[in-house]
């Protein structure tokens, strides 16, 4: 289970540090952001449900570093990291997660409804599997509008059970589109395991049903995720059409909520025992530190800033004022 | 001016809004073929290339999410569903997508999509040929809902519903494919939410839409050559609709019949009912009547639909149960009111009392009342 991390131990010296370190970065902004959320969770002050994804960061940053701006992803009930790794706004986000009109949705959308438009970020949703179609859709209007343009639909291992995932896939297929299918398979659909939801394990399989080609990687290395985002997105923009990715991972903490995830229904104690010791953050770390002489000063430095920015990004949020009553009427209609 | 039918006007405005806006584009079933559309969308696919004319699988779901992304990303699709019935295949794109968006995201991602959806029935097609589901849209805030009865309407409310910015759920019929009317060669829009006013009267106010309004318009020459004058609104948009329309013609006529092609229970003559009831209840000299398809899914036999669907009489015979029954309204067949022990209640334990004669007495008794 870990030739992901030899392979990012081998990884070609041509790969930049500074790309490198970007992700290590944005990792952390994702993993600490997430850490106060909880907190904020456990505490009552965020009400709205929150789904963490503490343990997948090295997905959404490794596809999101190989995305241009006007580049669209398209997420779900557990998108804080991808909104982070395609671009919006931290504070902007926090705001949102307790209810404020300074919220990136002005309150109105919660955790799951998080929108950065300039970063190509056009709206996440919960209903399993419901931006897959949307994504599809995208594809189509910059290949039609003749753009070199990307489309990431951004899904779990459950979608993949949704009728919306056939028939997108064939559509995709059928027209060529620009479009990446990234399923994070973290094994769980809610409370249920991959095998009591599919007779066989081989999600990277299932495009090719319909000609659209599949991989499967370790989703929890970085630099693995980024190499194959980065061939697709070349298939993508060169008019070759869509491809799939299958990124295993896992998910530390509960289908929602704050606590470890040991409180679905299942018990599940040893497997994320295990599963923690396969942090994306501390293999990048570890890489870092070892493979390219980066200095400890360096990325505890990084940390530090980090730490700062989620502080401040609370502050804001909680010195933003709560949405006024008297607008609960608009934006009904654009 | 110039007829031509109402298949033909769709047909039309579809061209001019494809020849007029690059961001235009078609998608759904039976595209390129007159079985599924009829004239409605004839040789666009020839005209325009099959890229913008997109002819697809039968994925109601993704095909109409698809739309709905590619709207969010500068694009203007209509989406056309030739049976509505299949449409509820996509109610997820739809309901939880489309209409919610503009909301969600605080207005900052518009969804300028347009779902077009045929009602396709008669003809023994059953159960699930044949559904009239407007009403399930007019339920969900965030979409606008039209209902073209005329070749002009059909024509102005396309480019009207192209041309906004929300989801429009765009609902023809095929009843009214051939019907021939005047329409104007050049693009214009019939504004959504504004209905209109097809004849004045003094005495009973009709509300219809849609194929019912095309009834609706021949019960009321039926009920002229019997001398009753009815006033007759087509509605042409159920969200928004035209309240203000409405309210007025029952202020003048205080009698109000709604004519739906849809279903009785929480139906869009239900919704239109409540609000009238409050609004201008005190104006009312009878009780407002809905004439709806009963709640029953739809037969296939010819002597069953006959049964079932709407017809002209069955206006006819509403318009005069306004005007001369309404005294024995809470004891007639279809309007009972049934208390809980399941007994008929009489008017006078109800305080119903106001029929055609007492009405304006009544009115004026409840006005003083009130002052």
């Amino acid at each position: 289970m870990q030739t992901g991390l030899r392979k990012s131990q081998g990884c070609p010296d041509e790969e930049k540090t500074a790309l490198l370190i970007h992700m290590y970065r944005t990792m952390r902004r994702i993993r600490r952001f997430e850490e106060v959320v909880a907190d904020l969770v456990a505490a009552g002050e965020a009400k709205c449900p929150c789904h963490l994804y503490i343990g997948q960061e090295a997905i959404a940053v490794g596809v999101c570093a190989a995305l241009k701006p006007e580049d669209t992803i398209w997420g779900n009930h557990r998108s804080h990291g991808h909104y982070l790794a395609k671009g919006g706004d931290m504070q902007a986000m926090m705001a949102e997660i307790l209810g404020r009109q300074t919220g990136c949705a002005g309150g109105r959308g919660g955790s799951m409804h998080l929108v950065a438009k300039q970063a190509g970020i056009l709206g996440t949703v919960p209903i399993v599997a419901g931006t897959i179609p949307l994504a599809v859709g995208a594809a189509l209007a910059y290949k039609l509008q003749g753009k070199r343009q990307v489309a990431v639909a951004f899904l779990g291992d459950g979608a993949t059970e949704e009728g919306h995932f056939f028939e997108s896939v064939n559509l995709a297929a059928l027209y060529r589109l620009p479009l990446i299918l990234v399923i994070e398979n973290n094994l769980y659909a809610s409370h249920l395991h991959l095998s009591q939801r599919r007779p066989l394990d081989n999600l990277d399989q299932i495009g090719a049903l319909f000609g659209i080609p599949g991989v499967r990687v370790d989703g929890n290395d970085v630099v693995t995720v980024y190499r194959t985002a980065v061939e697709a997105v070349d298939r993508a923009r060169t008019g070759q059409g869509a491809s799939l990715l299958e990124c295993r991972t896992y998910r530390w903490r509960g289908h929602v909520g704050h606590r470890w995830d040991e409180d679905v229904g299942v018990k599940r104690r040893d497997e994320l025992q295990e599963w923690l010791q396969r942090c994306p953050i501390e293999r990048l770390r570890r890489s870092l530190l070892l493979e390219l002489g980066i200095s400890e000063e360096l990325l505890n430095a990084l940390d530090e800033e980090v730490e700062k920015e989620v502080e401040s990004a609370l502050h804001f949020a909680r010195q933003s004022p709560f949405p006024a009553p008297e607008t609960v009427g608009e934006y009904v209609y654009s | 001016m110039r007829r031509i039918s109402y298949a033909q006007a769709i047909c039309e405005a579809h061209r001019q809004l494809l020849e007029t806006d690059r961001r235009v584009f078609l998608i759904g079933q039976g595209l390129w073929s007159p079985w599924y559309a009829g004239t409605s969308l004839k040789d666009l696919d020839k005209e325009f290339s099959r890229d913008r004319v997109l002819d697809t699988p039968i994925s109601e779901n993704a095909v109409t999410g698809a739309a709905i992304g590619a709207s969010m990303c500068g694009m203007r699709p209509i989406v056309f569903h030739p049976r509505m019935d299949f449409m509820l295949l996509a109610m997820d794109p739809i309901i939880n997508q489309a209409a919610n968006w503009s909301y969600l995201f605080r207005g900052q991602v518009s969804v300028p999509v347009v779902i077009r959806a045929a009602i396709n029935r008669g003809g023994e097609q059953g159960a699930q040929h044949s559904q009239a589901l407007h009403a399930f849209f007019m339920h969900v805030p965030g979409l606008k809902v039209v209902m073209p009865s005329t070749p002009y309407d059909a024509k102005g409310l396309l480019v009207a519903a192209v041309r906004d910015e929300n989801p429009v759920i765009y609902i023809d019929d095929r009843w009214l494919y051939d019907l021939e009317g005047e329409v104007p060669e050049e693009m214009y829009e019939v504004p959504l939410g504004q209905g209109v006013l097809r004849r004045t009267g003094q005495e009973v106010t009709v509300v219809a839409w849609s194929y019912a309004a095309y009834l609706a318009e021949a019960a009321c020459n039926q009920l002229a050559q019997q001398g009753i004058e009815v006033e007759l609104i087509d509605l042409r948009s159920l969200k928004p609709w035209d309240e203000e329309l409405v309210a007025n013609s029952v202020r003048k006529t205080g009698r109000l019949v709604i004519v739906d092609g849809g279903w009785r229970t929480c139906g869009a003559a239900a919704e239109i009912a409540a609000e009238m009831s409050e609004v201008v209840f005190h104006w009312l000299k009878a009780p407002i009547v809905r004439v709806t398809l009963p709640d029953l899914p739809a037969p296939s036999s010819r002597t069953l639909e006959q049964a079932y669907y709407l017809t002209a009489q069955k206006i006819v015979q509403a318009v005069e149960r306004v005007l001369y029954d309404a005294d024995r309204f809470a004891t007639t067949e279809t309007e009972s009111a049934v208390c809980e022990s399941g007994e008929i209640v009489p008017d006078a334990q109800r305080g119903v009392g106001s029929g055609l004669l007492r009405g304006d007495e009544q009115r004026r008794l409840d006005r003083s009342k009130a002052a």
